[in-house]
């Protein structure tokens, strides 16, 4: 049952002090607010994939600069995802090269990226926080040495008081959030996010939204967000590329409109964000034809 | 309650119905035999009250049998279903072999069993097990194999090595599926009882059926093959709660 429980819905993501707790290697750079230091980002070159005779991605060229968010826009079906699959080192490309943080192999890359799907996909039979932590467990850590790492983030990302509730209890925003800090807790210096909002009704889009650029802003790592929605990527990215229908390579490329880091609905509405708007969703129509 | 109220309804109507056959002698009439041949309800309890000492002692021997073979099938059953789920190749080598031990009539195979292993509880076990084996393995096999891929695609982001893939999501995600095939199995269990004590015993359940059987005690085969459902339909609801108790999030968990 994913019911739309009544419960609080995104409060502002406390920018609370750190209680980064350190010791094993299971809890390195999990936690903590800034990673020690940015590296190289993700550089992709060349790329190509197809499955079968259906090409999906072709020549595509795309580089992240470290501690920024790059937001990826495209036509539904246009190899968004297996773009993210293929940087985060699930798949092997056919051609080209990806670097993340400047390894190149998909093992070291699967090392470096840390992946939040569209569905939230969280274990039932574990309580949230133990969805969150998981792979501090995977890394050894004990459950309780899991649980006293992720417990400061449930507070400071508005989920104080849900640490044990089953996924199962959670609305979809919840579950969407815990997804998140799952891939934060992953500890890896990449995030790749695929529309992770997808599954979510209009309004618990909009609040989310809010929240993960704010989430993002404090966090302050390299991020990739693929998302079908232009808002979307404008409103949380700091830069948009627009990529054509498939094959997949990109057609446009857009500064996030200024004044950053305004409450939603100040942000869309303003002049900036408007005409930014008009010319990815002119991009995206060009794209597709 | 108003749950059982249908079915204890239905149960009712019918043992009326053959109490009052059984007294007006219209089924031994129908039938061309002595009306002693078809007791009525009234008789076989009278005749579990009467046989409580021989048919509790009977009882537990059959018990016995059933626990220890379904717990030798799940231990075997459970084992056998991940060494092919880790290995395609034996996947497919062991598959037709898993099948095909299903095509074997146990009836047939009982006589066997006893002539190698004797009239101790051996034959029994062996029998029961492996009754009980391909439901288990088959349907543990299914679980395993029907993971989301994308939960397994997600655990290698989150640095899962393959053991730890197979302990937090694939085994938990099987878990309701094992249950479904232990149920079927704790059932027919007691059947694969019955086959091995009639092959050769010198007590239990299947043993008094068939003595008293061939001594024309008819209530008292039936007593015994009341005992006999009653102790299928207790194990299946012991398991069946325990699945509800820990594979809660399953299909017919407590919480799903």
């Amino acid at each position: 049952m994913t019911s739309e429980a009544p419960v609080a819905e995104p409060q502002p993501v406390q920018r609370a002090a750190e209680s980064a707790a350190g010791g094993s290697d299971a809890l390195a750079g999990a936690g903590e607010a800034t990673p020690r230091t940015l590296g190289a980002g993700v550089a992709i070159r060349g790329l190509a994939h197809a499955f079968g005779g259906l090409r999906v991605i072709e020549r595509l060229d795309l580089t992240v600069e470290p501690g920024e968010v790059l937001g990826i826009v495209g036509p539904s079906g246009c190899g968004k995802s297996t773009l993210l699959e293929l940087v985060s080192g699930l798949r092997a490309p056919q051609a080209g090269t990806i670097e993340v943080e400047g390894a190149a192999s998909p093992a070291e890359r699967l090392a470096r990226c840390a992946y939040m799907p569209q569905r939230d996909l969280l274990l039932p039979w574990l309580a949230a926080i133990d969805n969150a932590a998981l792979a501090l467990r995977n890394r050894g850590a004990s459950r309780a040495e899991a649980r006293r790492v992720a417990h400061p983030l449930f507070e400071r990302f508005g989920l104080a008081g849900f640490e044990r509730s089953r996924p199962a209890e959670l609305s979809g925003g919840m579950r969407q959030r815990i997804a998140f800090l799952r891939t934060l807790l992953a500890g890896k210096p990449v995030l790749l996010l695929d529309e992770p909002f997808a599954s979510l009704d209009a309004i618990t889009r909009a609040e989310m939204q809010e929240w993960l650029a704010e989430a993002l802003a404090t966090e302050s790592r390299t991020a990739v967000l693929v998302t079908h929605d232009v808002e979307e990527a404008l409103y949380v990215s700091d830069r948009v590329t627009v990529l054509s229908a498939r094959p997949a390579s990109p057609v446009a490329e857009l500064a996030a409109p200024e004044p950053r880091a305004l409450p939603r609905l100040d942000a869309v509405t303003s002049q900036g964000f408007t005409s930014a708007r008009e010319r990815a969703l002119a991009a995206l129509s060009g794209g597709a034809r | 309650m108003r749950r059982w109220l249908p079915p204890l309804a239905i149960v009712l109507a019918l043992l009326c119905a053959w109490e009052l056959a059984a007294r007006l002698d219209v089924i031994a009439d129908a039938l061309k035999l002595e009306p002693f041949l078809v007791p009525s309800p009234s008789e076989i309890a009278q005749a579990l009250w009467q046989d409580r000492g021989l048919l509790t002692d009977n009882a537990w021997v059959t018990l016995q049998e059933v626990l220890a073979g379904f717990a030798l099938s799940v231990a075997a059953g459970v084992s056998f279903a991940i060494v092919l789920h880790l290995s395609p190749t034996l996947r497919r080598a062991f598959y037709p072999l898993l099948v095909a031990s299903q095509t074997v009539p146990i009836v047939v195979v009982a006589p066997i069993l006893v002539v190698w292993f004797g009239f101790g509880i051996g034959p029994k076990l062996a029998i029961i097990a492996l009754i009980c084996f391909f439901p288990i393995t088959v349907n543990t096999l299914d679980g395993l194999g029907s993971v989301d891929p994308d939960l397994v695609k997600m655990m290698r982001t989150l640095d899962a090595s393959r053991w730890q893939t197979f302990l937090r999501v694939e085994g938990p995600s099987a878990l309701p599926y094992f249950f479904s095939g232990a149920k079927i199995a704790v059932a027919v269990a007691v059947i694969g009882a019955v086959f091995g004590e009639w092959a050769g015993s010198s007590s239990g359940l299947g043993h008094l059926i068939q003595e008293a059987s061939a001594q024309l005690q008819t209530e008292r085969t039936f007593a015994a093959v009341f005992v006999l459902s009653a102790l299928a339909i207790a194990l299946f609801a012991l398991l069946a709660a325990l699945e509800r108790r820990i594979a809660w999030w399953g299909p017919n968990g407590t919480r799903s």
